[in-house]
């Protein structure tokens, strides 16, 4: 279902002349290329188009000092590509914080027993010390991974995730990686993903996919019986359970998902993948390389789909189908219908209370856009949306997504959100933790959506039904009426930001 | 199909009905090759011997599950206890993610800092142009009084200088030339987030410090919290007992209004904290006292240098460590401690009488910062409880000495045991070969109550699943009855769970404990 509106083009270029007005010129001149009011979708669409007036600048540096919400290379790769990989052990390679931050905290979902077979939520740190930084630690690796092997002997391979110091000390993991896995026989796999790398945790991603590439594929004779119906699925981290969702209607039209990269995932599953007949891939920015590679290299189609709200994930489950044939397509056609009294039930029961609701997104990867349409499902409207380290083939594809005066940010800082959120006064944000208390004094509901707040799946049918819900909890909690302490006149509207 | 309008199912039942059971089911046994369950089973039960104990401890290199972070998350929160002040972390970017992420999760609060975000052309050049144009960025959008800035382990690597970079920033005019920027090195790579938080005092005291004149205010006394997530909570208690003495005091570092801003529709970035004449005007103090010794060990020793009277205590909570630091006041303030605190005192031991047959004997397992662990140790001794392990993760030598000699001075010390630098993998050895009753720790702690059996009660930095247990204060001897109350519940708890079967245990579970 696809809802008409137009958003308050004029009021959204207005926000961002005045907040540009605040900074130093040197850092205005560089952040105005990042920000911008959308186009309608139908200019836009076209993907050698761009999206907005003026073009988004993308994926290049952030400007010191203005609060960027971005994280780093390590982030993307340990916490979002390698991490979830469930039978591995992946050694934090330095000093002990980012492997604390990171521990635990995006909720990839899986089973196994944890500390035997299975090391998702560990820290595992070479708790970098003076003398490893001053002599180098690459003898302290090979101790690591000694100890690992005879207190983690089911491990089934490591990666070693490296942390800022390492490039810089000149650290050879590469070499100690290539020896000791010959020496006990294991995968080990070096990822050169110090945070100083690149502008964002997107360099981390593509240096993570590489690694694969390097480091896994055609190590090992694979064993496997191929079926012609078998997929990957890629970019799915299964988070709060995403990937479960989604591989339940994957299995349901007859596909076999023989590998989900990375939530859940095994080692298996990842050298494996080279010999499904098509990778399905949700988060186009954080695994694309890796689908273009088995393109390229063993033949292997990929396809982008959605499997936010009922809208995209029938079409995704079409498209999808249409690849396989007359089969697969009616079986598609057997779970869409077998679903519709659910979708048909949560939309009866939600979008009456969530209809021309106003939200604001900020977040990672593919979310930015790929929510969207789950949220107009609900009769809700997209005021603004923007990524942290998207590129600019991002911002093409949101282009399909979003409406015409939809406010645009790149690499937003913690200044301009606010004063945007302030001037939007949307019904709902949805963005990072970091963001999500700064919104909430301001008394806006607000929700995660890099860890669905704790709650989730989102994916697919039965995802739809918790994000539908989760909206409206948020949404129609009694607390945002109780701000007001009735003796008080109501205040001006807050100009509460810092700079007051 | 399990899910439906009428009733939701989010991940928590959703994943434990049968259609997804078998799909995980047949997903495991069809795509992801794992090891035969016997062989599954036969590791795990070697993890709870004695022969993977020993293993386990001897490590040399590898560090599992530690309990601790790195230096500038306790730069971070040190100066988001000073009024309008802004941390400026001068290297990588994502570090700064985290440190804002880390506390957010803890205080559902905001934390605001900011970053130099340099790269690979940082790391090559230096990142004085990040410092140059950070500050002045910083100093324009978010309108600080302060910018506290402290370094990631990338800049110290390469060998940044803040104090040149900072006097080169402001000859460039990124700030104004009297605007406040006290520095502090916080590299990832030595000690842990207590001694981020320490460095970052002692270079804030000494920027408004060096170089005045001190004239001693008599019967001031200045005080460090230290590093401390239920900050809110315990320095509005410690605040009321000063106030009840009548004692003149500065809190040096405070983030309790911070960490803990109303929801009325108004976003503070900043709130509350030190003021900043009164971090100048503190120089004048007779006395510094600081709540967690190892949290300021250098601060303390610049204190003495510029001629305070200093004392440390190890977060003062429970009967005696409370007494000792009310005594300490006392005596350098010249002020009587009033009669309402007796009273109070007399409450939280009346208390202890009533639950004394509950605790006596329990044996705990203990682990967080040093003078947490210390103090909690030294409360379950006055429960007439036995801490059995006492685990701090960035625990020194000399931290292991004073805490076994505060271990020898107690017969309920005598099985204790010290754990300097050992981290919660080590732990769930000793909990395994030597078992206890209750485990006191934060959020990570949840693992080792799920391997093995041993109730977590989560009294310290950081707690992520339990909301606002930070909100209450665990010092003085109202924190003390707090968490007297907090083991209790988990005892009781435990025992009315284990009593609970219709038809089996009718009898114990009894309605008055």
């Amino acid at each position: 279902m696809s809802l008409e509106y137009e958003n308050d083009g004029a009021l959204h270029a207005k926000l961002i002349e005045e907040v540009l007005s605040q900074y130093p010129d040197k850092a205005a001149k560089r952040r105005k290329k990042h920000l911008s009011v959308a186009k309608s979708g139908d200019e836009a669409g076209n993907e050698s188009e761009v999206l907005s007036e003026c073009e988004v600048k993308s994926n290049i540096k952030s400007i010191p000092g203005v609060m960027t919400i971005r994280g780093c290379a390590y982030a993307g790769s340990k916490g979002v590509v390698w991490g979830p990989v469930k039978d591995m052990v992946h050694i934090s390679h330095g000093p002990v914080g980012c492997g604390q931050y990171s521990w635990s905290q995006r909720r990839n979902y899986y089973v196994g027993t944890t500390g035997i077979d299975t090391f998702v939520t560990m820290q595992f740190t070479s708790d970098f010390q003076e003398k490893d930084i001053v002599f180098g630690g690459d003898k302290k690796l090979e101790r690591i991974i000694d100890e690992i092997e005879e207190l983690f002997p089911l491990n089934k391979g490591m990666s070693v995730q490296s942390e800022c110091p390492i490039g810089l000390i000149g650290d050879d993991t590469e070499a100690v990686s290539r020896n000791k896995a010959k020496e006990h026989e294991k995968t080990i796999v070096p990822v050169r993903c110090e945070g100083f790398r690149g502008v964002s945790q997107s360099l981390g991603h593509h240096i993570a996919n590489d690694a694969i590439r390097d480091w896994v594929f055609e190590k090992k004779d694979v064993e496997f019986e191929a079926s012609p119906h078998d997929v990957n699925v890629i970019g799915d981290y299964n988070i709060g359970g995403d990937a479960w969702a989604s591989r339940i209607l994957l299995e349901e039209m007859g596909l076999r998902v023989v590998g989900n990269w990375s939530g859940d995932a095994t080692l298996a599953e990842i050298e494996r993948a080279p010999k499904a007949k098509l990778n399905l891939i949700h988060c186009y920015r954080s695994m694309n390389y890796i689908c273009r590679h088995m393109e390229e290299k063993y033949g292997i189609d990929w396809m982008e789909y959605n499997f936010f709200g009922p809208s995209q994930t029938e079409a995704s489950l079409r498209k999808i189908a249409k690849h396989f044939g007359p089969e697969i397509e009616a079986k598609a056609e057997a779970v869409i219908a077998k679903y519709r009294p659910l979708v048909d039930a949560v939309i009866a029961k939600y979008r009456p209370r969530l209809e021309g609701r106003t939200v604001m997104l900020y977040v990672g990867g593919l979310r930015p856009r790929h929510v969207v349409t789950a949220y107009e499902d609900l009769g809700m409207v997209i005021v603004g949306t923007g990524y942290e380290f998207g590129h600019n083939d991002d911002y093409q594809r949101t282009g399909h997504y979003v409406k015409k005066g939809t406010l645009i940010y790149d690499d937003v800082t913690g200044y301009e959100l606010e004063k945007f959120i302030e001037g939007i006064r949307p019904d709902l944000v949805g963005s990072g933790i970091k963001e999500k208390y700064p919104v909430q004094k301001m008394g806006i509901p607000f929700r995660q959506m890099h860890s669905w707040d704790y709650s989730g799946p989102y994916h697919g049918y039965d995802g739809f039904a918790i994000f539908a819900r989760d909206m409206d909890l948020a949404i129609n909690n009694p607390v945002w009426n109780l701000y007001d302490a009735p003796w008080k006149k109501k205040a001006e509207p807050s100009a509460a930001i810092a700079a007051e | 199909m399990p899910q439906s309008a009428e009733k939701v199912l989010d991940h928590a039942p959703l994943f434990r009905e049968p259609e997804y059971r078998q799909m995980l089911a047949e997903k495991r046994l069809n795509f992801e090759c794992p090891h035969p369950d016997q062989v599954v089973t036969d590791q795990r039960e070697f993890t709870k011997t004695w022969e993977y104990r020993e293993k386990n401890l001897a490590r040399e290199a590898l560090v599992v599950n530690p309990a601790k972070a790195c230096q500038p998350l306790g730069a971070v929160f040190a100066a988001a206890g000073f009024e309008r002040t802004m941390s400026f972390v001068h290297g990588s970017q994502g570090c700064v993610a985290y440190y804002r992420s880390h506390l957010s999760r803890h205080f559902k609060e905001p934390a605001s800092a900011v970053s130099s975000s340099m790269t690979e052309d940082a790391a090559v050049f230096g990142g004085l142009k990040n410092m140059v144009d950070g500050l002045a960025n910083t100093y324009q959008l978010y309108d600080p009084k302060m910018i506290a800035v402290s370094t990631t382990c990338m800049a110290e690597v390469i060998g940044d200088d803040l104090h040149s970079f900072i006097e080169n920033a402001k000859d460039e005019g990124s700030v104004p030339r009297d605007f406040d920027v006290p520095f502090a090195h916080t590299p990832a790579f030595v000690g842990s987030h207590v001694d981020g938080y320490d460095v970052t005092i002692k270079g804030i005291l000494e920027h408004f410090w060096k170089g005045e004149e001190r004239t001693e205010a008599e019967g001031i006394i200045n005080i460090i919290p230290g590093f401390d997530g239920f900050c809110v909570g315990n320095n509005r208690e410690l605040k009321r007992l000063l106030h009840l003495i009548g004692v003149s005091y500065t809190f040096i570092q405070d983030a309790s209004d911070q960490f803990d801003t109303p929801s009325d529709g108004e976003y503070r970035m900043y709130d509350g904290g030190t003021k900043i004449e009164d971090v100048r005007k503190a120089l004048n103090a007779e006395a510094t006292l600081s709540l967690q010794h190892y949290n300021t060990r250098k601060t303390l020793e610049y204190c003495e240098g510029v001629g305070q009277a200093t004392a440390s205590f190890h977060y003062p909570l429970g009967v005696q460590a409370t007494d000792d630091f009310l005594m300490e006041v006392s005596a350098i303030s010249g002020k009587e401690i009033p009669e309402a605190i007796r009273l109070e005192r007399g409450r939280l031991v009346d208390a202890m009488a009533d639950s004394q047959s509950w605790l006596h004997g329990k044996k705990y397992a203990i682990y967080g910062d040093p003078d947490f662990v210390y103090a909690m140790a030294r409360f379950i001794m006055e429960t007439g409880g036995e801490p059995t392990h006492c685990l701090a993760t960035n625990g020194t030598s000399a931290w292991e000495a004073e805490l076994n000699e505060l271990l020898a001075s107690s017969p309920f010390g005598k099985g204790a045991q010290v754990w300097a630098g050992k981290d919660l993998w080590a732990m769930r050895s000793l909990l395994f070969t030597e078992p206890v009753d209750l485990l006191i720790g934060n959020s990570y702690g949840k693992y080792l109550e799920r391997d093995t059996g041993t109730p977590l009660i989560r009294l310290t930095f950081p707690i992520f699943d339990r909301h606002h247990h930070h909100r209450f204060a665990l010092m003085g001897y109202q924190g003390g009855l707090r968490v007297l109350t907090t083991i209790l519940d988990k005892i009781f708890d435990k025992l009315d769970r284990e009593t609970s079967e219709t038809g089996v245990t009718d009898y114990s579970y009894d309605l008055t404990r």
